[in-house]
């Protein structure tokens, strides 16, 4: 198959252009450590967002959860806030809030004209909304009977929810919760299209500068080297747990 | 002295399906009190609403002289004073042993972790569990499960324990030893209202005996006059069907 598919490729007619715009060995080496400076920006934004995502949609999947028909207004905003940021293509919010919100000139402060600071702000919001889903999923997985038991003790709504109902949702959902990371990840990149000097920005300046685009292979392969170990992390914990379940009895 | 628990016409529905049709009903304090009755009968929501986890739909509940169905009632105040084991144990499987028993104390009562882990193991101690303290429920076999859910109620040294059929999950060879923690209690003065299918359990221990059917109580008593002569035809049939399922 492999050795198919590579003939096909090397024998195409345009291989000997494709190969000098795209395996020019010589520039994956020269651009590289721009790329690599470039990366520190997608790194630093995806664990600031990353956090904050954390923090966020775990509050909206707990407004989410609220019982009863009091809650119900807080539970519908809830419900427009995922439907909203799930339903839009990340790169408007990213357009809409990092060339937006600077052109409404609110302050002069240097972090609210930071197209950067803005990106992030996006990135939480959009990613948000899905990760609260998936914590909503591990809430609703918990059996009803946990909370039954922690309230029957005498503990409060929000101590049975603390201490007994999260801590098992937070621990089940933790490979889905990793596999939206890997896209998070991916989704920094996104930073380019308003300005940041990020790693496929750098790479962008790197290729018109020289009119090549062999300066992408260093910024891909910087992607996937933080993306696939956290991919194996992933497929590892899924595999411990369906391990711990088995030895458990498996309920 | 007030009676510990008072129920008052108290009727509860799920959607159409009606399951307590107005249930009267006095528990004395320290009395051992069982329910017994065919599947469906109510047992189980009946402990529930006492225990507020079930709100009833009218009646009240007054448990020592207080009307804990009031609107203006803390709930979490009223279920610290009264502890419940459920028939599938529903311990918390990402704590330890000592952790389970701890925390309604700790959260619920505010006791500092100190004091409350002495006392857990105090607990733990005298019910044969001390070896367990720092294993997770799924290291533990049905019945040592049961007997930490006991120690867990036990903890927040309720006035009166609610136990909903709690030999039920169990290996026939486990019930004997949650059993004898039942036996224990009664013989401490503890206030119990037990939902079970142990017959020959209820007819030994309980002070009295209430038979179930479709959401009413149809005959109470003691033991022995429940056991030897039920007068109602439905009570007769239900306890011949349980001695020829040779559970009695």
């Amino acid at each position: 198959m492999f050795t198919v598919l590579a003939l096909v490729i090397v024998t195409a007619p345009g291989w000997d252009d494709f190969r000098k715009s795209f395996l020019n060995t010589h520039l994956w080496w020269s651009s590289f450590p721009d790329i690599a400076r470039g990366f520190l920006v997608n790194i630093r934004v995806f664990c600031i967002s990353e956090v904050l995502i954390l923090i966020l949609a775990l509050g909206i999947a707990i407004l989410r959860s609220l019982p009863g028909p009091v809650f119900f207004p807080i539970r519908a905003l809830a419900i427009v806030y995922t439907d909203v940021f799930r339903g839009l293509p990340t790169i408007m919010v990213v357009y809409i809030l990092a060339f937006g919100i600077p052109a409404l000139q609110l302050t002069d402060a240097s972090w609210y004209r930071s197209q950067t600071y803005w990106s992030i702000v996006a990135l939480t919001l959009v990613y948000s909304a899905y990760v609260a889903e998936v914590y909503r999923a591990g809430i609703q997985s918990v059996h009803p009977s946990q909370e039954a038991a922690a309230r029957s003790l005498g503990l409060s709504r929000w101590q049975a929810l603390r201490h007994v109902v999260l801590p098992q949702a937070v621990r089940r959902v933790v490979p889905p919760l990793l596999n939206d990371f890997i896209g998070l990840q991916k989704d920094t990149a996104l930073l380019s299209i308003v300005g940041p000097v990020e790693a496929f920005r750098q790479a962008q300046i790197a290729e018109s500068a020289n009119f090549n685009f062999s300066v992408y292979v260093p910024a891909s392969l910087l992607f996937l080297a933080l993306t696939i170990p956290l991919a194996r992390l992933t497929d590892y914990l899924i595999e411990r747990d369906r391990r711990r379940f088995l030895a458990s009895g498996g309920v | 002295m007030a009676p510990a628990v008072v129920l008052e016409g108290v009727q509860k529905s799920f959607g159409k399906l009606e399951v307590l049709s107005g249930i009267d009903l006095e528990v004395e304090e320290h009395e051992v009190l069982c329910l017994i009755g065919a599947s469906g009968s109510g047992k189980s929501t009946l402990l529930r609403c006492v225990n507020l986890l079930e709100p009833v739909d009218s009646g009240r509940i007054v448990i020592h002289g207080e009307d804990v169905t009031a609107r203006e009632v803390d709930v979490n105040e009223v279920r610290r004073r009264i502890g419940i084991v459920f028939q599938a144990f529903n311990l918390f499987p990402h704590m330890s042993v000592l952790k389970n028993v701890t925390l309604g104390p700790r959260k619920a009562l505010r006791v500092p972790r100190r004091d409350a882990e002495e006392r857990a193991t105090e607990l733990l101690t005298r019910f044969g569990l001390a070896d367990k303290r720092d294993e997770y429920p799924d290291r533990l076999s049905g019945g040592q499960q049961q007997r930490v859910a006991i120690v867990r109620a036990l903890a927040m040294e309720p006035d009166i324990m609610l136990l909903d059929e709690v030999t039920s999950a169990l290996d026939p060879a486990l019930v004997g030893e949650v059993l004898s923690v039942i036996r224990d209690l009664a013989q401490s003065g503890m206030t119990m209202l037990i939902a079970t299918h142990e017959m020959g359990f209820a007819r030994e221990t309980a002070d009295r005996v209430c038979f179930l059917d479709q959401g009413r109580i149809l005959e109470q008593g003691t033991p022995d006059r429940i056991f030897t002569e039920p007068v109602q035809p439905r009570t007769q049939e239900f306890l011949r069907r349980i001695i020829e399922a040779g559970r009695m």
